[in-house]
């Protein structure tokens, strides 16, 4: 054998043996749960927040969530659908994950979920609830924890018309969450719709927008603008002189609590309906609240609410399986059952495994400290459900 | 009417930030005969340093000027180090070679400031509305920005024309032994230009990052439109970076704004965004490829200067 | 090399350079039991990635280091070809076109389309960008990659920027695809077949025209070659290599998106065959396992290592071993490990 074909030899072999060096690193014991979430680009701080929340439900626990141990593995999937695939291909055959969650766009919802149901794993979802799995899609082992997308923007669709305006400017980007925005807001708002845009996902400059907004001259302007999207598009709009002329009844995600702390006086009088703020006064939430801002020093968002509910969720499934992945009818039972103390208040399953719940209308104000809060003022839709549950056939 | 206006004001003040960014590039390229894929972290370390240093001190002027040292700093770093030995390589070399650099100064930024994009407001003294065209009441901060760039394309032009500095980069362009012969330090003469460069794209960074966030590999989605500025311009020409700038930014602005308000006549409001969007994007390469096969060297390629 | 060593036949240089290649083919037959019997199945879903992008970067070694063809365009022809699959895939499942496309015979009508209609691609964009030369070229070719990628996302039916899921791979007669050992066999009998053809392509007088051609164009045009046809074949033929890598990319994980075509995808693709040795067919096959392994365990060699907090920054130290292997690394991978002679064909 020739000088160069022994180290070809040498460096495959070794190449090989880098490749099998994940084989001394398994541990079956615990129940292995695999969040693929975002965590970098413009809505890196919504799975931030979820992973946080999620953590800190182990940690309440040592470990373990429902007295069971398990084995909580975070990947980022960058907003990328292709990205989040591969991941969930890892999590569903080289680690064996029992259970999927953690998935924040619904973009990457729509191209992971149907991997893991094939597979006959679990999905739960803390915040992507597209309508492409409420209805005639819905799947016994797909939950969605948060919101169906549609009834989130339902609600602020109610705001508005409850505020008695007579037309609405509304944009929202163009993937599967943002067209199920538009679509819910239309669904409960009985105004016109002065105009009518889809964004680019990611998208920074809104300048042309603005100058549409402009031209159109609305009563109000309703957007879902989650993370970044949020925080660009209302300092220029802010910078347009637009807050003097036209006032905002927005989704809860396009003021949540780090758009509202970086857009700071700017954020004054905006509207939304939310499901949850930190100001609801129920003991789960308070500890909730209190733990987090000890925890991580900052406020937390519904993301993180959202986050902590899903895992007292699962916490609660395991233990009524005592951990047992392997009954999996009877964890399935048990997580359609929800019960935990959910930080929202009350919490149920509608028939097609998303939320039937209350909604509530929040302004943005400074309290008597000269803080500037998001207020709950009062509720806009009770028990409310989505408008796909009918077609699921569970 | 007004509406479009207001698009085409956005649309130079698109086309000044390329200028800015394109203007280096196609001196290094130009000169050097050098492909950066790479010049686009110096963009983004100019709104990085800034976002940063305004943040900590409260002002904008010190921001700005740590920013523009940094990039210039960057830069020239980058020239010694990696740059320098990529003179003689063909093209494929050189950008494989600054794509690593890519990766690198992307994660080097990411563990400096994280992944999480940084919000700047726009400088107090800058804030507000003016009223330019009647009825349209335009942020002073973007007309700031045009204000800027057209002063710097002023500054280049007399700099490359009537200066020493400038006659040296002209004739390094195309008689590159024949300086170092007249005794030039052609070497530092390369890495001044580089660092230059990366200066000015700094300058780029700093005024793009309150308008829109600063976060990492924000340097590549505007590199791109960048080469396609410095190849419709033609290589090695300042003039044809600000022509082929200024095309591109209205170009992209004004088929962005109006293509899918065209296209909601024919097809449904999302399908209409989506296509729309898609096809304004391709616009800017449509009219690049047009040039292209009209005029191979770009609307005024530099005389002498290497491909 | 002496006048005799340029006219020898093809099957003597399976002499000299036969030992990595040969060890390399053994190796990637062996890894399904390997990983079997490691306990790690998931691997074989790993290698056959390497083995379908190793495809595109071969076919991307036939222009650029044989032809000297900077294009930075090739992904372009790799999302076409997924793209192609991946829509001939979403109609036939909804019943929009004839039996033959979803039976059990759907791999050749869908992947016969997906490579001519990357070849066609090809044959288009490289009769416009072959009239230019260098950094227009590179450009120009760069152009017709970011077009396609932002038609691709704006194909509103087909997901656009989100991305097409296909519903199952395409049926290969014999061969059960949906598991993952006999569709990794599948993909790597295609890139040993396409190796073999490029071998004999690179070997033959059109081989010897374009390597001429890349050394010194006025040469071969005096000579009396039409040089842009000869290099249009080329370009055309590596797009269709690239066109099937594509469809084999869209099976895989029954998912395409617009990311495929990406400018930066290309990159990676260039990235893999310098990485692992252009000019020499072989080389971006390795060129490609060491990317795409690099990229799933650099991140858990650093934590073994102990550094932990750096396990997402991986890139730091990739970036640099890029730039270090494009100045110093002469013959790449794949000149290491079989000699600097093997190289740069």
């Amino acid at each position: 054998m020739s000088f160069s074909s022994a180290r070809g030899l040498l460096a495959a072999g070794l190449l090989l043996g880098a490749s099998l060096l994940p084989a001394a690193a398994v541990a079956q014991q615990p129940v292995t749960i695999g969040m693929v979430t975002t965590l970098s680009t413009s809505g890196g701080y919504l799975g931030q927040d979820v992973r946080d929340a999620f953590l800190m439900a182990i940690a309440e626990e040592d470990g373990k969530l429902g007295g069971v141990p398990v084995r909580l593995l975070v990947e980022d999937d960058g907003l990328k659908p292709a990205d989040g695939r591969q991941i969930v291909e890892r999590f569903l055959k080289r680690d064996n994950a029992d259970i999927v969650t953690g998935v924040i766009f619904s973009n990457v919802a729509v191209a992971v979920a149907p991997s893991v149901l094939a597979a006959g794993k679990f999905y739960i979802s803390p915040n992507a609830g597209p309508s492409d799995f409420a209805g005639e899609k819905c799947d016994p082992n797909y939950f969605v924890v948060s919101w169906q997308n549609d009834s989130l923007h339902e609600a602020a669709g109610a705001y508005a018309q409850e505020l008695g305006y007579g037309n609405a400017f509304i944009l929202a980007p163009n993937y599967p969450a943002g067209r199920d925005a538009l679509t819910g807001f239309k669904r409960f708002f009985k105004g016109n719709i002065a105009g009518e845009i889809y964004t680019k996902l990611g998208q920074k400059d809104y300048a042309a927008e603005l100058a549409q907004i402009r031209a159109a001259n609305p009563d109000m302007v309703f957007h879902f603008l989650p993370g970044g999207m949020g925080i660009d598009f209302m300092k220029q709009y802010v910078a347009g002189g637009f807050r003097e002329t036209t006032p905002l009844v927005v989704s809860a995600p396009s003021m949540d609590t780090r758009i509202m702390g970086a857009l700071g006086d700017a954020a004054l009088g905006v509207r939304s309906a939310s499901h949850w703020n930190s100001d609801f006064d129920n003991p789960a939430n308070r500890a909730f609240v209190e733990g987090f801002e000890a925890a991580y020093g900052r406020t937390p968002t519904a993301y993180a609410a959202q986050g902590y509910d899903t895992a007292k969720l699962i916490a609660s499934a395991l233990r009524a399986v005592d951990g047992d992945m392997s009954r999996q009818a009877d964890f399935r039972a048990a997580l359609k059952r929800a019960e935990f103390d959910a930080v929202r208040g009350g919490f149920a399953f509608g028939a097609n495994n998303h939320p039937v719940q209350d909604w509530y209308s929040l302004v943005v104000e400074k309290n008597a400290a000269g803080e500037t809060v998001n207020r709950t003022t009062g509720k806009v839709l009770e028990k409310h459900g989505d408008a796909y549950a009918a077609q699921c056939r569970m | 009417m007004t509406l479009f206006l207001e698009q085409v004001l956005n649309g130079l003040q698109l086309g000044v930030t390329l200028f800015l960014l394109a203007a280096g590039l196609t001196l290094v390229f130009g000169i050097m005969g050098v492909i950066n894929l790479a010049h686009g972290a110096l963009y983004m370390t100019g709104a990085f340093v800034m976002s940063s240093v305004t943040m900590s001190t409260g002002s904008f002027l010190a921001g700005m000027l740590a920013a523009l040292a940094a990039a210039a700093a960057a830069g020239a770093l980058m020239e010694l180090v990696v740059i320098r030995r990529l003179y003689r390589r063909d093209h494929l070399d050189q950008v494989l070679a600054t794509f690593g650099l890519i990766l690198f100064f992307n994660e080097l930024a990411s563990i400096l400031w994280g992944r999480s994009p940084l919000y700047l407001n726009t400088p107090p003294l800058l804030q507000g509305l003016v009223e330019i065209i009647p009825g349209v009441a335009y942020p002073v901060y973007r007309l700031a920005i045009v204000a800027v760039g057209a002063a710097v394309a002023l500054l280049l032009y007399v700099l490359i024309t009537r200066s020493r500095l400038g006659m040296l980069i002209r004739a390094g362009a195309t008689h590159r032994e024949m300086v170092g012969a007249l005794g030039v330090d052609i070497r530092l003469l390369y890495t001044l230009v580089f660092a230059f460069g990366a200066l000015l794209a700094g300058l780029a960074g700093v005024m793009a990052g309150p308008l829109t966030s600063v976060e990492v590999g924000m340097g590549e989605s505007i590199l791109i439109l960048t080469f396609v500025v410095v190849v419709i311009g033609g290589v090695g020409s300042v003039r044809g970076a600000f022509a082929g700038a200024l095309i591109v930014g209205v170009t992209d602005t004004l088929v962005r704004a109006f293509l899918p308000g065209l296209l909601r006549l024919a097809l449904p409001p999302a399908s209409a965004a989506g296509v729309g969007s898609g096809l304004a994007s391709m616009s800017v390469y449509i009219v690049m490829a047009a040039v292209l096969l009209w005029r191979p060297g770009g609307l005024f390629p530099a005389k002498g200067s290497r491909a | 090399m002496t006048p005799a060593a340029v006219f020898r036949p093809a099957w003597a240089a399976w002499r000299r350079d036969s030992a990595v290649p040969l060890l390399g083919a053994l190796l990637l037959l062996a890894l399904p039991p390997l990983a079997g019997l490691a306990g790690e199945p998931f691997l074989v879903s790993s290698f056959t990635r390497i083995l379908v992008y190793g495809l595109a970067a071969v076919s991307l070694d036939l222009i650029l280091g044989y032809g000297g063809m900077v294009s930075f365009g090739h992904a372009a022809f790799f999302g076409v070809g997924a793209y192609a699959a991946g829509m001939l895939t979403h109609h036939a499942w909804q019943g929009d076109l004839p039996a033959l496309f979803g039976g059990p015979l759907a791999a050749l009508p869908v992947w016969g389309l997906a490579i001519l209609a990357a070849a066609l691609t090809a044959a288009v964009i490289g009769a416009m960008s072959l009239r230019t030369g260098g950094v227009y070229f590179i450009m120009i070719t760069l152009a017709f990659a970011q077009m396609l990628f932002f038609l691709a996302t704006s194909l509103e039916g087909y997901g656009g920027a989100d991305g097409l899921l296909l519903p199952a791979r395409n049926a290969v007669p014999g061969i059960d695809v949906t598991a993952d050992i006999p569709f990794y066999y599948l993909c790597l009998g295609l890139l040993v077949l396409f190796l073999l053809l490029c071998r004999r392509i690179v070997d033959s007088r059109f081989g010897l025209v374009i390597r001429g051609a890349r050394q010194n164009r006025r040469r071969m045009t005096a000579l009396g070659y039409p040089v842009w046809r000869y290099r249009l074949a080329c370009f055309t033929i590596a797009g269709a290599g690239a066109g099937l890598a594509g469809a084999l990319a869209a099976n895989h994980a029954t998912y395409v998106s617009p990311d495929l075509l990406h400018w930066s995808s290309s990159g990676e693709i260039m990235a893999m065959v310098i990485l692992g040795g252009m000019g020499t067919l072989y080389g971006p096959v390795l060129g490609a396992a060491a990317f795409l392994l690099l990229s799933e365990f650099l991140p858990l060699l650093l934590e073994a290592a102990g550094f932990t907090g750096m396990k997402e920054h991986w890139r730091l130290l990739f970036g640099p071993l890029l730039v270090l292997v494009v100045l110093y690394g002469r013959g790449g991978l794949y000149g290491l490990l079989a000699g600097r002679r093997a190289s740069r064909g």
